[in-house]
């Protein structure tokens, strides 16, 4: 789960990590008072989750309330990349001396944790690590071992991090790895990272994504899950427990399995098409969960044609082939269904199949020949 | 041969009294692999379907000798699960357990490395290992899976696997073994591992690899197979049309920045000279035809 800015300084505020007092607004008025609570300059942000908001015009620092309305007018309702703009963040105009950048993450590699910290902070890392990598020191933390106190004064010093800020710096690293660690994150970044002329360090900005499979140990998430936006589509699929992405293509895609799942729109797309989602019906394939992939799958407009692909290992073809159909009984699906049955009891699975076969219901053997077919029906009714 | 478990593979199933546990477990023994006992604390001294529990893994490896586990216990205690069978002294433990919080997994699959090198972790969130005729740890279908090789298969995605091991034995070519290492980000078992293993062992000839999206194991699988792979691999890569920044279902399929595309994997494996198919179908094809010419 992605957090917004202002639900990652919350998150940052638990482990006692410094962010600038501020509130959020839903509305212009509302965003005048926090201006106004916060004292001028103010600066009002976009709480969008894509990157590049000042840049848009997402970021604006108004001197007095007449601005902050002008402001808070444009950015409320703003279209970043794609992201609708409900919300903003407003806050007290930090005094800037300097910007750092601060981020633990995994090394999927090194199967450790790693710190990545730089003394050029402000700008898009990326383009820090493609144009001038020696500007970012990199430190590998043992999960086991954690890091020491010792380790982070080095990193820092090797960072060139400026003199004055540097105890703080080791302070808010201790901070933020465990935050990192006790606060399940997958990511925890601050970018920038300053000092202000008051000498202190704190956080401008807070990128966090926490670790979904983590939030049995974390009620307090709770708050934070409210605000995912999911499309329909995807809200739906949530609460029927499939395991659904929506896409922008016209082939419905069924699959039991995340790989086959990603390998079905791998094939339509080979054979010209286009997938509609991705969902993984999970091990089972039951009547219950096919109707409910139905259900999702009529939402969506857009789909002109249905696959559904399944293996069957442990799980019988014959038993999917009556829960497919059961489903159809149950749930009147407005575009055609390709099927593609394969492995245990494949065989018996199309004799169930054969007298329901029409141009609405047919089967295919294979996971080509059946992505052809769910695309030559996309094109038929389009 | 086979690599990892063989016909003298005795295994304990750690959750054999849950639902998972005992479905998959009873069935792992139908196919014949020695399921020795079962550990659920607490519920030591009762039996499913004949097989014994325990309360402890020490107390099961002591009593029944045995050297490899299953772990199938919800995600909350996988991690004990785990360190519990490498504190007791197995070598190969299986865990397909979905879910595990990453930071546990991060601490697992260390403190594994660094204090007990002789056990082998596979996964998590991984459908487990078969070696046809011999020996199935995990949810794999042994009905599908053909005995006498030649082809050992590697694998981060269940349904993928499945599909591979069908396309084979369609086809009457055998596989050694099978091996599931999983979809997460930290896999106890990688691709390297699995081909060393497989060139390593005589009857293996050639080996079938289905990647995914996310992370960089392929890649490095790559520049493993350039250096020291001599028998030829054929691989496919999942989720080629799958767009940056949404998780494809499995917590490791997800492209992040420029990392982790399908095509850098498959440009990488081409370049070692790995044949890459367009999808598992034509992998599948693609092995037959090569193990049709070695014949």
């Amino acid at each position: 789960m992605d957090l917004f800015e202002y639900q990652g300084k919350q998150f940052f505020a638990r482990y006692g990590i410094p962010t600038s007092p501020g509130g959020v607004a839903d509305d212009v008025e509302e965003a005048v008072r926090q201006a106004d609570a916060a004292g001028y300059p103010a600066v009002i942000k976009a709480q969008v989750q894509v990157g590049g908001r000042g840049k848009a015009g997402g970021i604006k620092i108004a001197n007095n309330a007449a601005e902050a309305r002008t402001y808070a007018e444009a950015i409320l309702g703003m279209d970043i990349k794609g992201h609708l703009v409900k919300r903003v963040w407003v806050e007290h105009s930090s005094d800037i001396v300097k910007e750092y950048y601060a981020s633990y993450t995994l090394d999927r590699n090194a199967k450790k944790y790693l710190l990545m910290l730089s003394a050029k902070g402000g700008v898009d890392i990326e383009e820090v690590a493609a144009t001038d990598p020696e500007a970012i020191v990199r430190v590998h933390i043992d999960p086991v071992e954690g890091v020491s106190r010792q380790v982070l004064a080095e990193a820092v010093e090797a960072s060139g991090i400026d003199l004055e800020a540097r105890a703080g710096v080791v302070d808010l690293l201790e901070k933020l790895y465990l935050a990192y660690v006790s606060g399940d994150a997958d990511l925890a970044e601050i970018n920038p990272l300053i000092l202000n002329s008051a000498g202190q360090i704190h956080a401008l900005d807070a990128k966090v994504t926490l670790d979904d499979n983590a939030t049995y140990r974390h009620p307090e998430w709770a708050e934070y899950a409210a605000t995912v936006e999911y499309d329909g589509r995807e809200r739906l699929a949530k609460e029927k427990g499939l395991n659904y992405i929506g896409l922008s293509g016209s082939v419905g895609i069924i699959a039991n399995g995340a790989g086959l799942a990603m390998s079905t729109l791998d094939v339509v797309n080979q054979v010209g098409g286009s997938a509609a989602n991705f969902l993984d019906l999970g091990g089972g394939a039951s009547a219950d969960t096919m109707s409910a992939a139905l259900e999702v799958i009529n939402t969506d407009e857009n789909v002109e044609a249905v696959l559904v692909n399944i293996f069957g290992g442990i799980v019988r073809c014959d038993e999917v082939a009556k829960g497919i159909l059961e489903a159809l009984s149950r749930v009147e699906l407005k575009a055609p269904m390709v099927i593609r049955l394969d492995g245990t009891n494949a065989d018996l699975a199309r004799e169930i199949l054969a007298p329901h076969i029409s141009d609405r219901l047919v089967v295919e053997p294979t996971m080509v020949s059946a992505a052809k077919r769910a695309v030559e029906l996309v094109k038929k009714g389009a | 041969m086979s690599i990892f478990v063989d016909e003298n593979t005795r295994v304990i199933v750690q959750g054999l009294t849950g639902g998972q546990g005992r479905f998959h477990g009873l069935r792992n023994r139908d196919y014949g692999t020695q399921v020795v006992a079962g550990v659920t604390p607490g519920k030591g001294g009762t039996d499913v379907e004949g097989i014994p529990v325990f309360d402890t893994m020490e107390e099961a490896v002591a009593l029944t000798g045995a050297t490899a586990s299953f772990v199938s216990v919800p995600p909350r205690f996988a991690g004990d699960a785990v360190i519990e069978a490498a504190k007791a002294g197995i070598a190969f433990v299986v865990c397909i357990t979905e879910f595990i919080p990453a930071k546990d997994e991060a601490y697992f699959y260390n403190l594994l490395r660094d204090e007990y090198p002789g056990t082998r972790l596979l996964g998590p969130n991984c459908p487990g290992i078969i070696s046809p005729g011999k020996c199935n740890i995990g949810i794999t279908s042994g009905s599908i899976a053909l005995a006498g090789g030649p082809v050992g298969i590697v694998s981060r995605s269940g349904t993928l696997t499945y599909q591979a091991i069908h396309e084979l034995s369609q086809q009457g070519v055998g596989q050694t073994t099978c091996v599931g290492i999983g979809g997460d980000p930290v896999p106890g078992t990688t691709f390297i591992d699995c081909l060393a293993a497989f060139e390593a062992d005589p009857e293996t000839k050639a080996v079938l690899m289905i990647g995914e999206i996310g992370g960089s194991d392929e890649e490095a699988a790559a520049a493993f197979i350039a250096e020291h792979v001599n028998i030829p691999v054929v691989a496919y890569i999942a989720g080629q049309t799958a767009p940056p920044g949404k998780k494809m279902g499995h917590a490791g399929a997800i492209i992040s920045g420029s990392q982790g595309t399908a095509q850098a994997k498959m440009d990488a494996l081409a370049a070692a000279g790995v044949v890459v198919a367009a999808n598992p179908t034509a992998a599948g094809e693609k092995m037959v035809e090569i193990v049709h010419k070695m014949a």
